[in-house]
């Protein structure tokens, strides 16, 4: 199966076709309802955000708290379709792409084909999977929302298809 | 008349929530493996991940899906027991909580205006039948709430009949496409009113995946929404496929002359449910 490590450049993103299965490590960031919505305050207010948002990968999710001796507990993706009002902006604003599970709406594919980006599908439910290849895990913002917070991850060999590509093709046309 | 001591109860909600977090139904492992067999590509890879998923968590110690979910639980409690000690209630929460601690699980349970986390996965969804004996059993059912969030109740009339049913029941899987994790469990709740139908709908999903319901005519409309699902090519993750639910269970109840409600309760392919009787 085909390795990509992040950063991603234009090259690799422009090879990456829907329904590409692929191993992805490096560093990404967890979003998803509560923590977009503080995000989107923070735009609005025009205050900076807590971690860069120039070429990362936000991933759609929440996780358990940690066993003993472990970076992370289960953390499995959570429904993207929830986030299709906040994905294009944050495109356009340069995010480098998502990962979560499930279809995004028709802006959201505009958004990425417009911005050259990519929207990797994690297969949903395999929480023990995803978390076991999570090394490391840092809060770096909101921890009041607790499993909603921003962890910074350090991931290896996560298991992706690629849903949405830069093309603007998905997976999940039927 | 038998006593029992709701700490009991507690040890057991605790003891079946811990269980039913990290692992899967047999019936629903099965189900999944078998569909495995039908499908190729990203769909085939889908499937084998999650059955590796299970694996991992057992191995790990982890929560086979990170949204361990509401705690729904099912108390059929003989009415020739008496109860001593904590309220039941608030034995329930304390299961329900140890278990989130100890398990290291989410905590998933929040305010629906202020979302502020109740911080221990309580309260508890529970729903108490008083029956006859004296025997209580408890079922424990984690529900994720991505597939919670595609369920629907429809106030069909009498006219619409079984094809009314069976289009209400498809037409919800088709609309929840990729987004409940299918493949799905379908539980359907035909009958009652429009709070009763939907508990039925709930109540079908803590049944065996696969299994029929014993009234033949019930069993047929299982049979026939199952293939109709099937069709939809919607398929594991929404990568397209064969299949795109691996059971369908539906309960009924009496309802009105004026008509026929029917709720559709999503369950993700992660089947969690635990039970036991004490």
């Amino acid at each position: 199966m085909r390795k990509l490590t992040l950063p991603l450049d234009k090259e690799t993103v422009a090879s990456l076709k829907a329904g590409d299965p692929v191993l992805l490590s490096g560093t990404i960031y967890t979003a998803r309802d509560c923590a977009h919505k503080r995000i989107f305050a923070l735009l609005d207010e025009g205050k900076p955000l807590p971690f860069p948002l120039k070429n990362s990968i936000i991933y759609y999710a929440g996780p358990c708290p940690a066993p003993e001796g472990k970076a992370c507990g289960s953390c499995g993706p959570t429904t993207s379709a929830r986030m299709n009002s906040f994905a294009p902006r944050l495109l356009d604003l340069g995010l480098g792409g998502m990962i979560g599970k499930g279809e995004m709406n028709a802006d959201v594919v505009s958004a990425i084909a417009r911005n050259k980006r990519v929207y990797f599908a994690a297969i949903g439910g395999a929480g023990a999977l995803y978390g076991n290849a999570i090394l490391s895990s840092t809060c770096v913002a909101f921890p009041d929302l607790l499993s909603e917070a921003v962890y910074k991850f350090e991931v290896v060999d996560f298991p992706l298809v690629v849903a949405i590509d830069s093309a603007g093709n998905t997976i999940y046309d039927r | 008349m038998r006593t029992i001591d709701t700490k009991e109860i507690k040890d057991c909600v605790y003891r079946l929530a811990r269980k039913a977090g990290c692992t899967l139904t047999s019936s629903c492992r099965a189900a999944l493996t078998a569909a495995k067999e039908q499908e190729t590509g990203a769909a085939k890879f889908a499937l084998s991940s999650l059955l590796e998923n299970e694996v991992v968590a057992g191995r790990e110690g982890m929560p086979v899906c990170q949204d361990t979910g509401m705690s729904v639980v099912l108390i059929e409690l003989g009415q020739d027991v008496c109860l001593t000690g904590a309220p039941l209630k608030e034995a329930v929460n304390e299961g329900v909580r140890e278990a989130y601690r100890d398990g290291r699980f989410r905590k998933s349970i929040c305010d629906p205006l202020t979302r502020v986390n109740t911080g221990d996965n309580t309260p508890a969804h529970l729903h108490l039948d008083l029956v006859a004996g004296e025997q209580v059993k408890i079922t424990y059912l984690p529900k994720g709430f991505g597939s919670e969030n595609m369920s629907r109740l429809f106030m069909l009339t009498p006219a619409e009949g079984v094809e009314g049913i069976i289009n209400a029941v498809v037409e919800t899987v088709r609309l929840a496409g990729s987004r409940p994790c299918p493949p799905v469990y379908v539980g359907v709740g035909i009958g009652g009113a429009f709070d009763s139908c939907a508990l039925l709908a709930k109540r079908a999903l803590t049944r065996e995946v696969g299994s029929r319901n014993p009234r033949e005519d019930v069993a047929a409309i299982e049979e026939e929404i199952l293939s109709r699902v099937n069709k939809l090519n919607i398929g594991p993750q929404g990568f397209g496929g064969k299949c795109t639910a691996i059971g369908v269970s539906c309960e009924l109840a009496p309802t009105h002359i004026a008509g026929l409600p029917v709720a559709v309760n999503i369950q993700c392919h992660c089947v969690r449910c635990e039970k036991e009787v004490l």
